[in-house]
């Protein structure tokens, strides 16, 4: 989309940091994303992937650094820069005194719409939810996947320009998720810039043009998925078990196979560019593996690489 | 969305309206939002607010009324005892609603349910969601001071038509105190903090001349009692029940006045504290 990338930064964030007392949450990150792209914030729980949302949505003060959206201060035009996003927060936060539908009219109020536009947007809404039969239901009666698709219909109701997306298949199943990923794919499609936070590799490689890892309030890499894969990984991973008792000890004997080896205290992974050849040559060391699995290299093995710990720990 | 948005769909122009970055000039959403959901659900913790005031007329007023008899009113003609304290216990009311919807509820909606969070991601700022949850604290509060007067008048303790003025007056009151502990709940981090809330008011309550006069203090502790806000509040009360007004009503009515302008002065300090952590 050329017309819209060739445009200023729509968020440009420079040595954004927030610091809890001693504790730095956020610890001078710098990123732009351009307008109608996909962006990513991948990293493990407590890595300031929640902080950085919050202070882009203008609910969070910074404690230095500099931070535009949409060329304005969050922290200086708070409600001005929020009549344009949508924020789908990791915890859903719905009004639990408000049925179903009141949830979509009331918040959709706070922007300050007209219930003219609000009523038929809240019933398009409802249908995008399935939850069109739920419409007078009571929130605290809807399972936790119909509330986490109500909190997503309901960030849409203004239509945002960017949506701010935290978390947002955690507690969906599989079949949910894909709903909502195509859904956000049909947004960022007409121009909807998407922010999103995300510690599933699936979910970041699907959805995300370009990502950051991030990890202790700091960016660790920045690329497309295929550039980070290609850059911090090889092409293939060879996943081996031989029982939790001896995975470390093995991997000694597996020195020299492969590019890297990385004994984890479940497997031993070692990465190759061609991962058939690579088991091959394990047998031939006279080691029988219980399990062995031949896979592409994903953004998980990046993070690995680039923290030393795996992402859902 | 069928329209593809363009480059310049993302270019915002800054308000340089004042308050800007606190307020979008859209409290009346909250208060909406706030009808909606009393009518839908909490409206039996609101009629339990406003049986707690007559409970204590009843049962101070006419029973302890009855060892009391009458007693000196504020001009200094004898009233009965249930007459003396009824105004009082109103002015207690608009204080205990006031700080309990600003204190309690503001921190409760603000850690806990997560309300003031879902609002804050909207156009809303921190200032609307301020002033639509005083309001409402101030339209439950003139509730429960109509009801109360209609208790009184139906226990014969209204003697005149301008103790209607009372309901206003309290919510004037009421007003003094949701506007302080709304600034003072922006300081507080835990639930052991906001017990302090009620070290403060349960004492102010019981002291401030409420069940008998100030006269039967020494000097340094009436002083000190004419310092806090609700015995300016039970003073006033008491000179409107019975249309009798001494100059002190002006001062009285002016220390409301100013501690509402402090005290939103004081909230809106800390909005940012209180909302933006």
């Amino acid at each position: 989309m050329p017309t819209l990338s060739a445009g200023p930064p729509v968020i440009s964030a420079r040595q954004l940091s927030k610091h809890y007392g001693d504790f730095k949450a956020v610890d001078g990150i710098s990123f732009e994303v351009p307008a109608g792209e996909s962006f990513g914030l991948l990293g493990p729980n407590g890595a300031g992937k929640s902080t950085t949302m919050r202070m882009i949505g203008g609910v969070s003060q910074r404690t230095s650094g500099d931070l535009t959206i949409m060329g304005l201060d969050p922290e200086e035009h708070g409600p001005e820069v929020r009549a344009h996003l949508g924020v789908v927060p990791q915890q859903d936060n719905l009004d639990e005194e408000l049925r179903v539908r009141d949830n979509l009219l009331v918040y959709g109020r706070y922007f300050g719409l007209p219930m003219s536009y609000l009523r038929p947007k809240a019933d398009e809404l409802l249908e995008f939810a399935q939850l069109t039969e739920k419409a007078s239901a009571k929130v605290d009666a809807l399972s936790g996947g119909m509330k986490r698709r109500l909190t997503i219909a309901r960030s849409l109701i203004n239509e945002p320009k960017i949506l701010l997306l935290d978390e947002p298949t955690t507690g969906l199943d599989p079949q949910a998720r894909h709903i909502l990923w195509d859904r956000l794919f049909r947004l960022k499609e007409s121009g909807v810039t998407l922010i999103l936070t995300t510690h599933y590799m699936d979910e970041a490689e699907q959805l995300c043009d370009r990502l950051v890892v991030v990890d202790k309030g700091r960016i660790m890499a920045e690329g497309s998925p295929a550039q980070l894969i290609r850059e911090h990984s090889t092409r293939e991973v060879l996943e081996l078990r031989f029982g939790s008792e001896r995975n470390t000890t093995v991997a000694a004997e597996l020195q020299g196979i492969g590019a890297r080896l990385e004994p984890l205290p479940d497997r031993v992974l070692i990465y190759a560019q061609d991962g058939e050849a690579a088991l091959e040559q394990v047998i031939s060391r006279g080691l029988r593996p219980i399990t062995s699995l031949v896979r592409r290299s994903s953004l998980e093995d990046v993070f690995l690489r680039l923290t030393g710990r795996s992402l859902v720990d | 969305m069928s329209v593809h948005l363009t480059a310049q769909d993302y270019a915002l122009e800054g308000s340089r309206r004042p308050l800007a970055a606190l307020y979008s000039r859209n409290a009346r959403a909250v208060i909406a939002r706030g009808l909606l959901a009393t009518r839908s659900s909490n409206w039996l913790v609101m009629v339990s607010g406003f049986f707690e005031p007559v409970l204590y007329l009843v049962s101070m007023g006419v029973g302890l009324g009855a060892l009391v008899g009458s007693v000196e009113g504020p001009n200094g003609e004898p009233i009965s005892y249930a007459a003396y304290i009824a105004p009082a216990l109103l002015a207690v009311s608009a204080m205990n609603g006031a700080v309990y919807d600003s204190t309690w509820n503001v921190f409760f909606k603000m850690n806990f349910a997560k309300l003031y969070q879902g609002m804050l991601y909207t156009s809303l700022g921190p200032l609307d969601v301020a002033i639509g949850e005083i309001f409402l604290a101030l339209l439950r509060g003139a509730m429960y001071a109509t009801g109360f007067t209609a208790v009184m008048a139906l226990m014969g303790l209204i003697t005149t038509p301008v103790a209607l003025l009372m309901i206003p007056a309290s919510v004037v009151i009421a007003f003094g105190f949701a506007s302080f502990g709304m600034g003072i709940t922006s300081f507080m981090k835990t639930f052991q903090q906001m017990e302090w809330v009620n070290f403060v008011m349960l004492p102010m309550f019981l002291f401030s001349a409420t069940f008998y006069p100030l006269s039967v203090y020494p000097q340094g502790v009436q002083w000190f009692i004419q310092a806090l806000p609700l015995w300016h509040g039970v003073e006033l009360l008491r000179q409107i029940s019975i249309a009798s007004f001494t100059p002190a009503a002006a001062v009285h009515l002016s220390y409301f006045l100013v501690m509402i302008a402090v005290g939103m002065l004081l909230t809106t300090l800390r909005l940012r504290k209180l909302f933006l952590k």
